[in-house]
């Protein structure tokens, strides 16, 4: 399943939110999109999801246009984790969990065992298996957004699309979160905002007011200019003695 | 999961659902048949029932036959129609419209449909060639898009802030509607005329035929066949619009065929008994209550309980007050206000 955007534009109140943005997601990969606040990283993954239509290109899923395709189809290759989706409906974590087998369903083919073993093995992979039967309304930050993610993996996709799933979560959740999402082995793309978390996917794409500036992997492409240039900060690179790896302290310009 | 099939096997074998529901929709208009100031046992009216449907040949008073037949069953059916069908309405915009206020009576689509339907009454506005209900069905259609429209201008969505925001264009909504009918019956109606109208107005069931119960039963199955066909999708909105049209939901054709159907029905109610309030936005509450927020049970559960609710609150309107029918409207509020107080406060409690 190979998922291309060409070209994407799209227009709001004559403000460009995306403007030429061209980037082909390969199988299998974690892909990162950093930018500032306001660079249209939320406005690229509708995009890429389906839920917005573009202005000005076209996002393909395996060659095909997506415009062409109904919203059913498109959900059962691609699933979202958006932002503060919530809901103050009395509702368990298995149903919530269940709402993902919807594209699957319909009036004539009813819920399946099939579906439970979907939904079993989605709540199992972000280890919610023991709070299937709670209240939604009693789970904590971090739980709430293992069982969105595991709304979208009941949904059986082949692409994960993640708006910043580690927000106002504490860091030990987000590390979870992120060790999870490299785990599952679909091609995700997932908006980011701390840079040093963002090191860790296989390819960066760099956002800024609404045009692609870089894309490539992390150890390339975020070097001091660029972050001077789009986040107007000075980078200061530091070697972890634990495990060599490079971890970058971040100052005003 | 495993034990499901142990837990089965020892229980007795239960009648699914869908027997009680049809056991329910035919004895509460019966019950309500043959309830009233003069009460007529339960045994007579199956009989006259009997006779009517099939010429039982029993022995039944005709006067009594004639309470039953041309009054009071009639008035049932449509009293249990309007209940199931401002439920149903009630269900989908609160689902859709991610507000646990929302009501076709509270947003001003009810107001809507009166104004279509006085104007196509009294004004004679091509009352020959378009029915009160087309009238009325214009209107609420019109009041709806009103609302919604002036909700999104002052930044109603499904945030808590924008909760509020379309209860207050509801309440606009009512309030020109209201004032647009009163000013048709004012400059158009004759003193008698506007005097029955102001009585409609509140919600009666008074003078409703037979052709009536036909177009209420019939509005009603079509909002609650097309709810049912749609639990699926109603169910999606669970986290939103967005998040439903990530999951594969048609949102916006849903979303126009459900609100046709729950504009259509209230219109329909609307035009035979005048705007009821309350049932739409307390029943789907206390059916969640009792069956959680699936829609495959929410939507006929909220059905059924609204058909019971105002079959019951119908029977009280003819009983309270000796030698005098109070406009139904006046009952639902009477129970559906305290109701919606309570709702309020829950809302408030909750996280």
């Amino acid at each position: 399943m190979i998922l291309d955007a060409h070209d994407l534009g799209r227009r709001v109140r004559g403000r460009d939110l995306l403007d030429g943005v061209s980037l082909t997601i390969a199988r299998g990969e974690v892909l990162g999109l950093v930018g500032p606040n306001g660079s249209g990283k939320s406005t690229l993954l509708r995009l890429l999801a389906g839920l917005v239509r573009p202005d000005r290109g076209l996002v393909r899923l395996d060659g095909e246009p997506m415009a062409a395709m109904p919203q059913r189809q498109i959900a059962r290759q691609i699933a979202l984790v958006a932002q503060s989706a919530e809901t103050s409906d009395r509702i368990t974590v298995r149903n919530a969990v269940a709402l993902g087998r919807t594209p699957w369903l319909d009036a004539l083919r009813p819920w399946s065992d099939e579906d439970d073993t979907h939904v079993a093995y989605a709540l199992r992979r972000v280890d919610l298996a023991h709070l299937a039967n709670r209240d939604w309304s009693t789970l904590s930050g971090g739980e709430r957004q293992r069982a969105h993610i595991a709304r979208a993996l009941a949904q059986d996709p082949q692409i994960l699309l993640l708006d910043e799933p580690t927000n106002h979560l504490d860091i030990r959740h987000q590390l979870a979160i992120l060790d999870l999402v490299r785990s599952l082995g679909v091609s995700v793309v997932i908006a980011l905002h701390d840079l040093n978390q963002a090191m860790r996917c296989d390819r960066l794409a760099v956002l800024q007011n609404g045009r692609l500036r870089a894309l490539g992997p992390p150890a390339e492409i975020l070097d001091p200019a660029l972050l001077a240039r789009v986040f107007g900060v000075r980078a200061n690179a530091l070697i972890d003695p634990h495990d060599g790896s490079r971890v970058m302290r971040f100052h005003p310009c | 999961m495993t034990g499901h099939l142990d837990v089965a096997a020892i229980r007795r074998p239960r009648a699914p659902g869908w027997v009680w529901a049809a056991a329910l929709i035919v004895a509460a208009p019966l019950v309500g048949a043959a309830l009233g100031e003069t009460p007529i046992p339960l045994a007579t009216v199956w009989q006259a029932l009997a006779n009517q449907l099939w010429g039982a040949g029993y022995p039944v008073d005709p006067i009594d036959k004639g309470i039953i037949w041309a009054y009071r069953l009639p008035r049932a059916l449509v009293a249990g129609a309007c209940g199931a069908g401002l439920a149903i309405s009630g269900l989908i915009l609160q689902t859709l419209l991610r507000n646990a206020l929302a009501d076709p009576y509270l947003l001003g689509i009810s107001a809507g449909a009166s104004t279509g339907a006085v104007l196509v009454a009294v004004a004679g506005l091509g009352a020959t060639f378009l029915p009160m209900s087309v009238g009325a069905l214009l209107g609420a259609l019109a009041a709806f898009a009103l609302v919604v429209g002036l909700a999104r201008l002052s930044g109603g969505g499904p945030t808590a802030r924008g909760a509020a925001q379309i209860v207050l264009a509801g309440i606009a909504g009512s309030q020109l509607f209201n004032a647009m009918t009163s000013f048709i019956i004012a400059r158009s109606a004759s003193a008698e005329q506007a005097r029955g109208i102001m009585f409609w107005l509140l919600g009666n069931l008074s003078g409703v035929r037979w052709d009536d119960v036909w177009l209420a039963v019939g509005a009603v199955l079509i909002a609650v066949g097309s709810a049912l066909w749609h639990v699926r999708a109603l169910d999606a909105f669970t986290f939103g619009t967005e998040s439903a049209a990530s999951l594969g939901v048609p949102v916006r054709r849903v979303q126009g065929v459900l609100i046709l159907a729950t504009a259509a029905a209230t219109a329909v109610l609307v035009s035979i008994t005048g705007a009821i309030g309350f049932v739409g936005l307390v029943v789907p509450h206390a059916a969640r209550f009792l069956v959680g927020s699936g829609h495959a049970r929410l939507v006929p559960v909220s059905a059924l309980i609204g058909m019971v609710f105002l079959i019951a609150a119908d029977v009280i309107a003819r009983m309270l007050v000796p030698g005098q029918t109070l406009p139904i409207g006046v009952v639902t509020a009477l129970v559906g206000a305290p109701a919606f107080a309570i709702i309020l406060i829950r809302a408030r409690s909750a996280p």
